[in-house]
């Protein structure tokens, strides 16, 4: 306990100078912003500010760059609540209920209790890392292919849980997301695979232009079909911040969703995606009127808000610890530091104390700006809203446009982005939801790589996935959340004969 | 041959519009890396490119276009116009294993105009601590005795950590089960607790882990120990004297670029290898540095060549 105090004095000590408290906060502006525009995601943003931080001393770099990753998920939520584009898987979530809520005038309180949700998710996953980041890292090294796949599995029954209507249709969905997660090179003979030939296709769909082209822009082109219905919000925007009943509802939700998202995000190969997924299917089934969720229930908001930024900040563990990324960004990350002449290693938290506990500190230093930054924003965010959606959409549809092209420096994704408008119209219109086949996408990849590397690792026998105990029980958790998923439909079902 | 090469090339700088090749560059340069930002390419790309920058007078910018194990990004750059305002990081894989790899491969390594290499970084063959053989020789005899039990780890097909293991294998006559990941994080992740025995990659991307001991490094394959781990020793001393893999990284022009503007970009190379600093940075990684007969253009545009018919002889052989 004592050398957890030193710790994060020595931490403070450092994130608290002056030029490490600029730092933060230049992180902190700078990823809300590049959350809030569409496309333009951490990764193309942390690539292009690294040379600027050549000059810089590595702890006052890192905690930049770091400040621009957590900022993003910050910055994040803003779009998929206002236009309903999430830029990111962990923004999915918050898009279904979200936009939902700015819908009914409460574009506001969604941002507010969004930002608040983040703080105290942020705060509590901070001291996660400072006092038990060491013993937590190992949770990663208990996940070998089997139990992950495991894991994935758990996460196509979280898919079945997100759809609204006909589980049928929503069924559909997934297996198509799986499906299109299949398109690129195979992971084990490098043959490319649906790919039609083109080059661009080679490493995949890009996520980023999926989810835009299928929710952003779909959703453009049902507005513009309907000339009186436009704009965004209809009628008054109500109040700005949450109400005290609005914080009651989301204090349970943020506490379990920073939970989920705090472990979920140790995991390597990016877990943390599976967090507001999670959050959400949890929530969802807490709650005592679940036909709420999809038209507006702040707890779809607050719950998923709260996991992806606990998610965000319990991602460094591995990578502080173990010297092993658990993501992409976090892979960039490594770059970052290998640049400043510290390798990420086992040793890192040892040889560079300052810097680990440095980082640490200012990330609590960087969810309390990135509050003070975003509670203010919120009134100008609700203004934009009032903004003509005849001036509104070309400016989206612009902004979408160079994040998304943005991402790869590739034009074709610009052109997938609008493939996928079209296949969202489409979805739209013949009512099917396309959140469950972004969930299907996320994880097909994941399980698909995650499957075939157990396989080969038990030499083609099945039996791994019972015979280890850790995959064994996540396979268990997942048989009973399908039947508790499918009983209340099957009870419905029953009631309705009875009723005849 | 050589004599008929130089006048060639004297022919073909005669009518190259020699305003533009004095005056370059007039705007910043683009230096395509076919990797994702923060890998060992993209690294030294940074690194060399800023002193560079300074020497050209103008920003070179990097552009990172990744997928296809490189490939995508250095078509990409071989399609470009060749005016000099887009070049490219290459390595062993994108110039050297790639057409082995990728039979519809769009672009000719051997026809892409050097510039210089930067630097390179060894190949360190690693196994997990859960492991049992302690030693290379001890691997090489465990290996041969269990084929069936041997996993072997790599960040995917046409990475260096693939095609590298694909010669290893080859040289020792041993077939372990490969196991593919999606980059070099995952794989050591699970090499580190155990589910996979053993790995070659990059010092840069080994040295921390084996440092801090949670990965056994068996041998470096280069001729000298290298000062960042100077307790691992080297195939040639581990009894694995052919085995010499080393990622090379070297900056490539489009077909077509004048000479006078290559000659430019490769002094301005050669200046950055010079710098103390760069050095020190680049040294820092674990990388080894050419010597000033290796930074000329002619010798990268041989030992373009002399790679591509080794590692299509290892490839193929593996099939």
């Amino acid at each position: 306990m004592t050398d957890l105090l030193a710790n994060l004095a020595l931490g403070f000590g450092t994130a608290l100078s002056l030029q490490n408290l600029w730092l933060c906060f230049v992180g902190c502006m700078v990823g809300t912003l590049i959350g809030v525009l569409p496309g333009v995601g951490p990764i193309a943003t942390i690539a292009m500010l690294l040379p600027i931080t050549f000059g810089l001393p590595p702890t006052g770099a890192l905690i930049m760059l770091a400040g621009i990753y957590y900022g993003a998920q910050y910055g994040g939520s803003t779009t998929a609540i206002l236009v309903n584009i999430p830029g990111e898987a962990t923004s999915v979530v918050t898009v279904l209920d979200g936009h939902q809520m700015a819908k009914q005038g409460r574009a506001g309180v969604a941002l507010g209790v969004a930002a608040i949700g983040s703080f105290i998710a942020g705060c509590v996953a901070t001291l996660f890392i400072a006092a038990i980041g060491r013993p937590l890292s190992s949770i990663a090294q208990l996940f070998g292919p089997a139990e992950y796949f495991s894991l994935m599995v758990m996460g196509l029954i979280f898919a079945v849980v997100l759809a609204r209507g006909s589980v049928l249709k929503a069924i559909c969905m997934i297996l198509l997301g799986l499906l299109l997660a299949t398109v690129g090179t195979d992971l084990v003979t490098g043959q490319e695979r649906l790919t039609l030939g083109l080059q661009d296709l080679s490493d995949g769909v890009d996520f980023a232009s999926m989810a835009m082209g299928i929710f952003g822009f779909a959703e453009i082109i049902k507005n513009l079909e309907n000339p009186e219905t436009r704009d965004v919000v209809h009628g008054v925007i109500g109040r700005l911040l949450p109400s005290k009943k609005d914080m009651q509802d989301s204090a349970w939700p943020i506490a379990r969703g920073t939970v989920i998202g705090a472990i979920l995000g140790i995991l390597p190969g990016n877990g943390a995606v599976l967090g507001p997924f999670a959050s959400y299917t949890v929530e969802k089934k807490l709650a005592k009127d679940s036909s709420r969720f999809g038209r507006g229930a702040i707890e779809g908001v607050a719950g998923p808000e709260s996991a992806n930024n606990a998610g965000a900040q319990t991602a460094f563990i591995p990578l502080l610890t173990l010297g092993i990324p658990p993501n992409a960004v976090m892979a960039l990350m490594v770059g970052a530091m290998t640049i400043h002449g510290i390798v990420p290693g086992p040793q890192v938290m040892t040889k560079n104390p300052e810097l680990f506990w440095g980082m640490v500190a200012s990330m609590w230093v960087g969810n309390l700006m990135l509050l003070i930054i975003n509670l203010p924003l919120v009134g100008m965010w609700v203004k934009l809203l009032k903004v003509p959606y005849r001036m509104m959409f070309p400016a989206i549809s612009i902004f979408c446009c160079i994040g998304i092209y943005s991402i790869n420096n590739s034009t074709s994704d610009v052109l997938f982005t609008a493939f996928f408008a079209v296949v969202g119209y489409a979805l739209l219109k013949f009512g099917f939801e396309p959140a469950p086949m972004l969930l299907g996408f996320v994880l097909g990849k994941l399980m698909e790589e995650k499957l075939r590397q157990a396989m080969i690792l038990s030499r083609g026998s099945f039996m791994t996935f019972v015979e280890r105990p850790l995959s064994a029980a996540l396979l268990v958790v997942s048989a009973i959340m399908l039947v508790i998923a499918i009983l209340p439909a099957m009870r419905q079902k029953r009631d309705q004969v009875f009723t005849e | 041959m050589k004599k008929l090469f130089s006048a060639a090339l004297v022919m073909a700088a005669a009518f190259v519009a020699p305003a533009m090749a004095q005056t370059y560059p007039a705007k910043p340069v683009t230096m395509i890396v076919p990797f994702a930002a923060g890998g060992p390419t993209d690294i030294v790309a940074r690194f060399v490119s800023e002193h560079m920058s300074r020497t050209l007078g103008q920003q070179i910018v990097i552009e990172n276009v990744a997928g296809a194990g490189g490939t995508t990004g250095i078509t990409r750059a071989a399609g470009a116009p060749a005016d000099g305002y887009t070049i490219m990081m290459g390595h062993m894989g994108t110039h050297g294993a790639a057409p082995a790899l990728y039979p519809g491969l769009k672009y000719d390594p051997t026809a892409l105009i050097p510039v210089g290499i930067a630097a390179s970084t060894p190949i360190i063959i690693v196994g997990s601590m859960k492991f049992q053989p302690k030693t290379l020789q001890e691997f090489v005899t465990f290996a041969k005795a269990n084929p069936d039990k041997l996993n072997q780890a790599h960040a995917g097909i046409g990475s260096v950590s693939h095609s590298t293991c694909v010669m290893l294998n080859g040289q020792l006559g041993i077939k372990p089960t490969a196991v593919p990941y999606t980059g070099t994080g995952p794989a050591l992740n699970d090499m580190i607790s155990g589910q996979v025995d053993f790995m070659c990659d990059q010092i840069v991307n080994l040295a921390e882990q084996i440092r801090g001991g949670t990965i056994r490094a068996y041998a470096i394959a280069s001729p000298e120990r290298s000062p960042a781990l100077p307790d691992v020793p080297t195939t040639k001393e581990a009894g694995l004297p052919d085995y010499q893999v080393i990622a090379w990284n070297a900056i490539f022009a489009p077909v077509g670029t004048a000479p006078e503007i290559t000659a430019k970009l490769n002094d301005a190379l050669r200046k950055a290898l010079a710098d103390e600093g760069t050095r020190t940075r680049l040294l820092n990684l674990g990388a080894v540095l050419p010597t000033a007969s290796e930074q000329t253009q002619a010798f990268l545009g041989d030992f373009v060549k002399a790679e591509v018919a080794r590692w299509n002889k290892a490839l193929a052989a593996a099939k």
